[in-house]
């Protein structure tokens, strides 16, 4: 039963990936003037652009790039990036680690700040509390990631300036490492020093993805629970002597928590969005600082394998959410 | 059994709960203007819409004029301010206050045409799937799916490059990203509203399928398009702002909230007023509209009063 | 004569939504130890109201105006909420009215039944497991290792209705309101449910509350019943005493409109108006007693 959810997801998946694609490659090809010509400095020769037309093989009609691009995807290789000069897989599996370490680490930051945040509220129910929770959330859910960021540098760069305002890593410390997951690999082996210092450094832009996350979890969650909290099942718990605080996390949590997934895997992916800008203004080496570079770049391949690689993590995570929503609910798994 | 009379006469005995009538609900657009929400979010818009119209007259400066000696003056209240320059200079000793209300207008165009453009065309589309049959549908909804894989940011700024900068191009880009959020909402209240009794009568009496879908759907969707066009308005505000941040809007000489910011930025150690001004005001429109997007669905719609 | 379990003495109470009408009027009943004691009543006599002030859930709507609710020597209405949740589920349990709603679709039945076990009498996991799994089979569950692993929608109403029971024995609490345990259950199922209660209950001591609209099917479990008519107590007695020699007009007339299998030669007698409008009069007049200052207990 399960499964054959999983196979037709899948399946969509697949299919919405590869309408991605195609629209890219179109969208890239409708560029009005010519691409290679603006690659080139000025001063060259139609030769030259010649040259590079053929090299990257832009000469060829355009059902002949498609196939040679479709092929290449097929064998996992996107071609090479313009401006890198170096694969495009590789460029990406470089840089990809630094976002998903950032995507992650926001995501269960708003999860646990927003989770308690709405519990909290729904221990406050009906009073002044809760009321100023409302209001001081309703506000937080305006504000986008892109604000945060730049809040976050006016307070940590003017006000108190105790953190670094760019980068991923003190440049010194970053040796010796066997992967690209820098935060995961220094706790794994122990060196917390090094870890700190990672950690100082994504502080601000994991905040400014995670909070509107959490303001959208705060909303959703506390109207799961309170919807929750009236039920017949968590009356009985409270005549069977059960205290507040455990009635919410015992009872309502586990009902409340499957509504909200839904709707917060989507804001989740927002916040993957989001990575593109904030990157950028914390100068942080992921994937999203690289888009913004090879899309003012023209760099067809790097657009390219950046856009489907969005696309598939996009994918990615609403399957994953749509198999949690599934796998919460205790009638789906064994009907 | 009982004879009506012995009932009334037994609920006055008794002083049984009789249904208290509630007073009768105002109409929509007083509710509007008791709601604290929309009236101050409302007014700030609209003081920013003043604002934007009235910039020749009410800034105080030349929003493009540079004066190098005059580069990174602090506000006033701050040493070394300069008593024109409200809220200081920038890097090349322009005035940020006349500078933030001239970005006002680009904010405020954008704002309006975008979301209204965008709104128009995803409402349209949106009709047509939940009114048109399964195979429009079908075809509407996947395109929509396949549109929303992509990252809204990276998806604009791949437009603009390549449509090219200018305002037009932003415009275009938040149209192109954003319909689909009104494509999915009236596709659901058209496709509620299609089962609805009325709209069968309709249908029976012999209205054919465009009239039963704009005289009798349109107007009951139209509440829930207005909150959203309003929530749409604050999103574009944001985007042209982070547009103009990474430079692909308008030609850097007209004055924009997201490139003061770019700015700012870059020298928040040295004058960091640069970045927190056009910052404050992008944070306080952003604010308005969402607050007044919140209060419109509230007045208009009365299953989500409480 | 010893002290009765359970002792409601002049219980009243207000709607504050309906202008103040009033919901019980000085209601007073006792429940003695090992006693079923029926609460019989149609929709809005204030039977409910009654169960849930002795259990502290009245809704806000709702005000109580006198009396006291005595249980094992304290008046339940004046202890604080910490006091009455410490009595709760230990002292005093609830099988209640709806068993699709009562149970938490996303625990498992053991979870649900050893939660209240492991809080109130410390016993492990282990030990609450095993009580359950043996509480499960004093109301017939014939497989109990099984439905302990269920989930509540895997089982049927009535499965899911001996549960609830079997949970609500399960502390061995001193009082059970059983808030209409077989409406919303198949007439069918009915009576086996009954039986269990009545064997349950005499097996644990157990004082039992029996809330109900169906004076039929308090007949068959109850020691003693109460009468509620909009809120007041009209009649009080040994169940076989009212059944045959019921002495107030509404008590006659509940018992007319009752089908009963061993007479078929009687059918529904719908109540006469002259007896609505009687009983209307005697509550204008109690009200209006209460009204003019009478001394309320309290």
């Amino acid at each position: 039963m399960l499964l054959a959810v999983i196979v037709r997801r899948a399946a969509m998946a697949l299919i919405t990936l590869a309408g991605v694609a195609v629209i890219v490659f179109v969208l890239l090809r409708v560029v009005p003037g010519d691409p290679v010509a603006m690659m080139i400095g000025p001063g060259a020769t139609a030769a030259d652009i010649a040259a590079l037309k053929a090299r990257y093989g832009f000469d060829a009609p355009i059902l002949t790039q498609f196939w040679i691009w479709v092929h290449g995807i097929l064998v996992g290789d996107f071609g090479s990036s313009i401006t890198l000069h170096l694969p495009v897989t590789e460029i990406l599996a470089n840089r990809l680690p630094a976002t998903l370490e950032l995507a992650i680490l926001a995501l269960l930051i708003a999860v646990l700040l927003g989770g308690s945040v709405a519990i909290a509220g729904t221990l406050m129910r009906r009073t002044l509390g809760e009321t100023i929770i409302d209001g001081l959330n309703s506000i937080m859910l305006a504000v986008p990631d892109f604000i945060w960021a730049l809040a976050l540098v006016l307070l940590f760069a003017v006000a108190f300036p105790v953190l670094p305002l760019t980068g991923r890593i003190n440049p010194d410390l970053a040796e010796g490492f066997a992967t690209k997951f820098y935060l995961t690999e220094s706790v794994l082996t122990g060196r917390f020093a090094i870890a700190r210092d990672i950690l100082s450094h994504m502080i601000m832009p994991t905040l400014a993805l995670a909070l509107p996350l959490a303001a959208v979890i705060v909303r959703l969650l506390k109207q799961s629970l309170k919807e929750a909290m009236v039920q017949d099942y968590v009356l009985l718990a409270r005549i069977k002597g059960f205290g507040e605080l455990r009635l919410v996390l015992q009872e309502a949590l586990r009902n409340a928590v499957g509504p909200t997934l839904a709707l917060t895997g989507v804001q989740f992916t927002f916040l993957i969005g989001g990575t593109v800008i904030v990157e950028r203004i914390f100068a942080y080496p992921g994937i999203g600082n690289l888009a913004i570079d090879a899309v003012i770049n023209r760099d067809f391949p790097l657009i390219q394998g950046l856009v489907l690689l969005f696309g598939l993590i996009f994918i990615l995570v609403n399957v994953a959410v749509d198999l949690g929503v599934a796998a919460l609910n205790p009638r789906l798994r064994h009907a | 059994m009982l004879e009506r009379g012995d009932v009334k006469h037994a609920a006055q005995l008794t002083s049984a709960p009789a249904a208290e009538t509630e007073p009768r609900p105002l109409p929509a657009y007083l509710r509007l203007v008791r709601d604290p929400k929309v009236v101050c979010a409302g007014g700030f818009i609209l003081f920013l819409v003043v604002l934007a119209i009235g910039a020749p007259l009410i800034a105080p400066q030349d929003p493009l004029a540079q004066n190098l000696l005059n580069a990174t003056l602090p506000p006033v209240g701050f040493a070394d301010a300069a008593p024109g320059f409200l809220l200081g200079t920038d890097g090349l000793g322009r005035d940020v206050l006349s500078r933030v209300i001239y970005g006002s207008r680009v904010s405020l165009t954008v704002a309006f045409v975008a979301a209204g453009l965008a709104c128009l065309i995803g409402s349209l589309l949106g009709l047509m799937a939940g009114y048109l049959g399964a195979a429009t549908d079908a075809m509407i909804s996947r395109l929509v799916d396949v549109w929303m894989a992509f990252p809204p940011v990276l998806l604009s700024i791949l437009l603009i490059a390549v449509i090219g900068t200018g305002l037009h191009s932003v415009i275009i880009a938040i149209v192109v990203i954003d319909w689909t959020r009104f494509c999915r909402v009236v596709r659901t209240e058209t496709m509620n509203q299609a089962q609805m009794d009325y709209v069968v009568a309709a249908r029976t009496i012999g209205f054919s399928r465009p009239a039963t879908l704009f005289r009798e759907i349109l107007p009951n969707v139209v509440p829930v398009l207005i909150a959203l066009l309003t929530l749409e308005m604050g999103i574009a505000v944001v985007v042209e702002a982070i547009l103009s941040f990474v430079g692909l809007s308008v030609s850097s000489d007209t004055p924009t909230w997201g490139g003061m910011i770019a700015e700012g930025r870059q020298i928040v150690h040295e004058a960091w007023w640069v970045l927190a001004v056009p910052l404050a005001a992008l944070f306080a429109t952003v604010v308005a509209f969402n607050q007044l997007g919140d209060g419109l669905a509230r007045s208009l719609d009365p299953v989500l009063r409480r | 004569m010893t002290a009765p379990r359970l002792a409601i003495e002049a219980l009243s109470a207000i709607s504050l939504r309906a202008n103040n009408a009033p919901i019980l009027r000085r209601v007073s009943l006792a429940v003695d130890t090992g006693e079923v004691h029926g609460l019989v009543g149609e929709s809005g006599a204030g039977k409910s109201t009654i169960a849930k002030a002795i259990l502290g859930i009245i809704p806000s709507q709702v005000k109580i105006t006198g009396g006291r609710i005595i249980f094992e020597g304290r008046d339940l209405l004046s202890l604080s909420a910490n006091e009455l949740r410490a009595i709760l589920g230990r002292d005093i349990a609830l099988v209640p009215q709806d068993p699709s709603t009562a149970l938490n679709p996303s625990r498992r039945i053991d979870a649900q039944m050893t939660d209240g076990l492991r809080l109130k009498r410390g016993l492990s996991r282990k030990a609450a497991r095993l009580r359950a799994r043996a509480l499960l089979t004093e109301v017939q569950i014939r497989d109990p290792e099984r439905v302990l692993s269920c989930y509540p929608h895997q089982l049927s109403g009535g499965m899911r209705q001996r549960v609830l029971i079997a949970a609500a024995f399960a502390l061995e609490p001193k009082l059970v309101i059983a808030d209409e345990p077989t409406t919303a259950l198949d007439v069918t199922v009915q009576k086996q449910i009954l039986r269990l209660i009545r064997a349950l209950q005499e097996r644990h001591g157990t004082s039992v509350l029996f809330v109900s609209h169906d004076l039929g099917v308090v007949a068959k479990i109850c020691d003693r019943v109460s009468v509620l008519y909009m809120g007041k107590m009209v009649e009080q007695g040994r169940t076989a005493d009212i059944l045959q020699n019921p002495r107030h007009a509404y008590t006659k007339a509940l018992l007319a409109a009752n089908p009963r299998y061993d007479r078929p030669d009687t059918g529904l007698e719908p109540t006469s108006p002259e007896v609505i409008v009687a009983l209307r009069a005697e509550i204008a007049a109690f009200d209006a007693g209460s009204s003019t200052g009478e001394a309320r207990d309290g």
